[in-house]
């Protein structure tokens, strides 16, 4: 590669970087492949925040976790969901690889029929409202302090 | 006002004491609970439940005493407008049908029908505006207007406690099953469809709201969130915009076919307008 062509590399880099803003080093969710119900590394690198999780947790505007799932460790909020298992414990049940996975796209994990959203995809040709199109429901970073959070669902 | 308030009244006492197709209507002294078989085995739901069955005691209460029900505003409001004469021909609701009590006993039951003229079902609302331009010469009331949802609500009471029963076969057999591919397919940012929640998991709570089986015996409806009446379209709509999709639009031939198999769903179900929900 001429040196004309590197720099130019570099510029379009540049220029994914400066548009994708924070998230540029993670993982896209296009690129996301989950194994056997795994997905072992972090989305975004490093390990998330499980204070900013559990916020993520509850807010009904990002993860509204708690809209389907009980879980005793946020008893102070009201109207704890029933549509899917409590969550208490979950992290004895399973492993940061396979709640990443869980929450990243149930589809993948417990099949196409489930109601749980898939948090780190991007749906096409489903009507997806004009301000959420191309858009997954939480970022990487979101998606990694909820995995943070969750991992200390310890009974 | 206050006569007509007393006529309705003892229009709905009269209701109260039908049996229709083997169980009570619900209203004050009857029944605590609105629940029929479901009709034909073809059907997803072994039980049906109106929206009724899952909402709090007090919100149940408010739909059972129709001095209370703030739906009846509507209601009140239709039985002027179906007196009153509008547009070129100087006719009313009543010129051509009469008492309501009589002629639209069944209707409200039966929507959306097939329009041979059109060559399309047509519901309620359509229908209204159909005779308004028609056979009235008057201007088609808008969609969720206060005076469309007040002739809906006023339609449909006159067959309060008569069980849903809309044609799905025929010409309607396209609608019906545009309508149940509509209901079966996930949308949105969220990825779900109206299976997905009411018919999966009716009864069990998403946050603060309990899920419903979604029927539609009750509308246009009252609801507490709203603080009026709603049309059957616009919660559609509340729910596409919930799930994160772009909603179609009221009286769209997408809701139409869905309203469609929606009432199919609840076939057998009392007409309940006004209902009271959350």
């Amino acid at each position: 590669m001429g040196l004309k062509h590197a720099a130019g590399l570099c510029l379009a880099l540049s220029l994914i970087a400066f548009v994708a803003g924070a998230d540029a080093a993670s993982l896209q969710p296009q690129e996301v492949r989950i194994t056997d119900a795994e997905l072992g590394s972090s989305l975004t690198g490093a390990p998330g925040d499980p204070v900013q999780g559990a916020k993520w947790f509850k807010s009904r505007k990002l993860g509204n976790c708690l809209a389907c799932h009980g879980n005793k460790d946020l008893a102070s909020e009201p109207f704890h969901g029933e549509i899917g298992p409590p969550l208490d414990g979950v992290a004895d049940r399973y492993s940061e690889a396979e709640l990443r996975a869980i929450v990243v796209n149930s589809k993948d994990v417990f099949g196409p029929e489930t109601i749980m959203p898939g948090f780190y995809r991007v749906l096409e040709g489903q009507r997806v409202l004009k301000d959420f199109q191309g858009k997954p429901i939480l970022t990487a970073e979101q998606v990694e302090d909820v995995i943070a959070y969750l991992n200390t669902l310890k009974e | 006002m206050t006569m007509t308030r007393t006529r309705i009244a003892l229009l709905s006492a009269v209701a109260a004491g039908l049996v229709v197709s083997g169980y009570a209507f619900a209203l004050p002294e009857g029944v605590d609970t609105i629940q029929v078989k479901a009709a034909s085995k073809d059907h997803p739901l072994d039980e049906l439940y109106s929206g009724w069955h899952f909402r709090t005691p007090e919100t149940q209460a408010l739909q059972e005493d129709d001095f209370e029900n703030p739906g009846f505003l509507w209601v009140e409001q239709g039985v002027d407008l179906w007196e009153t004469a509008d547009g070129s021909e100087g006719k009313s609701c009543a010129s051509c049908h009469g008492d309501a009590a009589e002629s639209m006993a069944e209707a409200g039951a039966a929507m959306p029908k097939w329009n041979e003229a059109l060559g399309k079902p047509v519901n309620m609302e359509q229908q209204i505006n159909l005779c308004r331009s028609e056979r009235m010469g008057a201007k088609p009331w808008k969609w969720e207007s206060s005076e469309l949802l007040s002739m809906t609500a006023f339609v449909r009471n006159q067959s309060r406690g008569k069980p849903v029963d809309v044609q799905v076969d025929g010409p309607m057999k396209p609608w019906f099953e545009k309508g149940e591919t509509l209901y079966n397919t996930r949308v949105g940012q969220l990825d779900l469809a109206c299976s997905s929640c009411h018919q999966n998991y009716y009864g069990q709570s998403i946050r603060a709201d309990r899920l419903s089986q979604g029927q539609s015996n009750g509308f246009p409806t009252y609801r507490l969130k709203w603080q009026k009446l709603g049309s059957l379209h616009r919660r559609f709509k509340g729910c596409m915009s919930q799930v994160r999709a772009e909603p179609y639009k009221v009286g769209s031939d997408e809701f139409l076919a869905l309203e469609l198999y929606v009432n199919w769903r609840g076939q057998g179900l009392p007409v309940e307008t006004p209902a009271v929900r959350q």
